[in-house]
């Protein structure tokens, strides 16, 4: 790889890789998903050009960038949700265990079991907590009661929600609070086992308190999971992420580790945009 | 005058004509219940339900109409609930933008507003006049056909109502679109959906027009659908114009006994889901 001391991100191939300065908090990981050129069209509108980067095994990136910059829409790419509307199109390649998953025989519901979505609001299934983390494993696999039990609490103790719900199980998803609705959310998302969990702006439905919890449960979850967010929150994004990627008008402007993408950005136009003197 | 005092003035004479016009709209609605409440009570007592209409003259009650009443809309409903469901999830989940959702849905409405003696003459054409005449077939079919535009379209917005998040998180944890929605969007609609079919059943008790051209009337007992078919609009039609006295008490009795199935009807589809449709 290409290191330039400058903090030039793009190396020679044209792939941008995050720049790892000597002494980086970000001990190095493998490669979970790897976009080569992707393009992304809404209709004739070109939202996301040309992007090449790679998201990393069991690590946090962030996707941050003024509103309509196409992070929300490359996330959304990387499980094919884009499917669902006929006007919308990708192309290029999103490289995942070797396969390019915008192929046309890519089997969605087998891959959606791998890349598992959050969205930002809480969307609690109207059915009862039990059966809200049960629905998606319920999809896949073949349980018994009792491993659909332990199945179940292991992905709300995974999502810091057990506690709360264990002696209410059978009370509707709706009647949780805003927090814990989102936290139910995340659970159901990670009892499906997924290896990458796409997080769509996950707090910002929430007050202070929940969304602290949750950005705990993200660096918590990372163990498990490789983790991609979208937020408008920086802080946010600094608090909770290995590797920064500052997108605007639908291209990748700066892709690096956390830390330096905030503390020492590359580009005048990520500087300008963290700092708030944007626009 | 001020601005002020002006909006004030203005804002009491509103008050107090849409108090007006709720005031005529309620007295009208009160006296037609006072009055069926006080001719049909009179009416009510074990043969009523027990024996059949009977002659000039006679002594007899109104049990083969109702009988006969229950059998038609009941089977209309049996039938027209899981077509009319079908279509709707048809409209609202797959055919949204295809032409021939548009067409449906166009035509469905046509239907929708068709007064009911035009669907009669159409069953008394197709069905009656070609085939051995009057039956409680034609009956139930021209009650059908009334009642599955309602359903249709009720369950159609119902769906709509169900915001899209919701879907794409149920298809983000890789369901296939039949378990989407058969769990998850037909659920939370269920209970609009529900309103719907006890709405239309409420309208279709009623109706007189299509089964005079249908099922006609049977002046004794009969649970041969294949005969013509006693019911209670018919009966009701039949004895309110007749210069008899009893004939007019029994009318009164049958007119008491829809409006207070219908008011069971309506109490029972808001009760049952008050608290879903307040969600």
């Amino acid at each position: 790889m290409n290191m330039h001391t400058n903090g030039a991100r793009q190396a020679s191939d044209g792939i941008a890789r995050p720049f790892v300065a000597q002494g980086a908090a970000v001990p190095p990981s493998s490669v979970a998903l790897a976009l080569r050129d992707f393009n992304f069209y809404y209709g004739k509108f070109h939202a996301i050009k040309g992007v090449s980067m790679e998201i990393f095994q069991n690590r946090v990136t962030a996707f941050i960038g003024p509103s309509g910059c196409g992070k929300s829409t490359l996330l959304r790419s990387l499980n094919r949700m884009y499917d669902l509307y006929p006007d919308q199109r990708a192309e290029g390649q999103l490289l995942f265990h070797g396969d390019n998953l915008l192929d046309k025989g890519v089997d969605l519901l087998d891959l959606r079991a791998r890349i598992g979505m959050v969205f930002q609001k809480p969307t609690p299934f109207p059915m009862s907590i039990y059966d809200n983390v049960a629905f998606g494993v319920r999809m896949h696999e073949r349980l018994s009661r009792a491993e659909m039990d332990e199945r179940v609490e292991w992905a709300l103790t995974k999502a810091a929600l057990w506690g709360e719900v264990k002696s209410i199980l059978g009370r509707n998803g709706a009647s949780l609070s805003g927090g814990q609705q989102q936290r139910l959310c995340i659970a159901r998302g990670i009892a499906v086992k997924p290896e990458v969990l796409l997080l769509d702006e996950p707090t910002s439905a929430l007050d202070p308190i929940s969304t602290a919890r949750i950005e705990e449960l993200v660096t918590e979850l990372k163990s498990d999971f490789t983790i991609a967010i979208v937020t408008h929150n920086m802080q946010q994004a600094a608090r909770v992420s290995d590797y920064t990627a500052y997108m605007y008008l639908g291209e990748l402007v700066e892709y690096g580790v956390t830390s330096q993408i905030f503390l020492k950005p590359a580009k005048k136009e990520t500087e300008d945009y963290i700092t708030g003197r944007f626009g | 005058m001020n601005v002020r005092s002006r909006r004030r003035i203005v804002n009491g004479l509103a008050l107090a004509a849409s108090l007006a016009a709720m005031a005529f709209g309620l007295a009208w609605l009160v006296s037609i219940l006072w009055n069926v409440i006080s001719l049909g009570i009179a009416g009510m007592s074990v043969s009523l339900f027990t024996l059949e209409t009977p002659p000039p003259g006679g002594t007899g009650g109104l049990g083969n109409a109702i009988v006969g009443s229950v059998i038609m809309v009941g089977l209309a409903t049996l039938i027209g609930t899981p077509v009319g469901i079908l279509a709707g999830v048809f409209l609202a989940e797959y055919g949204r933008r295809s032409w021939l959702g548009a067409v449906t849905r166009f035509v469905n409405d046509m239907l929708l507003s068709a007064p009911s003696i035009v669907i009669g003459l159409f069953v008394y054409a197709i069905m009656v006049a070609r085939f051995g005449g009057f039956s409680g077939w034609a009956g139930v079919l021209a009650l059908t056909l009334l009642m599955l535009p309602v359903v249709v379209r009720t369950t159609e917005n119902m769906l709509l109502l169900v915001p899209n998040s919701l879907r794409e998180a149920a298809i983000a944890l890789g369901a296939p679109r039949y378990r989407v929605i058969a769990g998850v969007t037909l659920r939370a609609a269920r209970a609009g959906v529900i309103t719907g079919v006890l709405l239309a059943l409420a309208r279709i008790s009623g109706e007189t027009a299509p089964l005079l051209f249908t099922s006609l009337s049977n002046q004794f007992w009969s649970i041969d659908l294949a005969e013509p078919m006693a019911n209670l609009p018919v009966t009701i039609f039949k004895f309110a114009m007749s210069p008899f006295e009893d004939w007019q008490r029994l009318a009164w009795a049958g007119v008491f006994l829809i409006t207070m199935g219908v008011l069971v009807l309506n109490i029972v589809a808001r009760t049952l889901f008050k608290d879903e449709l307040k969600r």
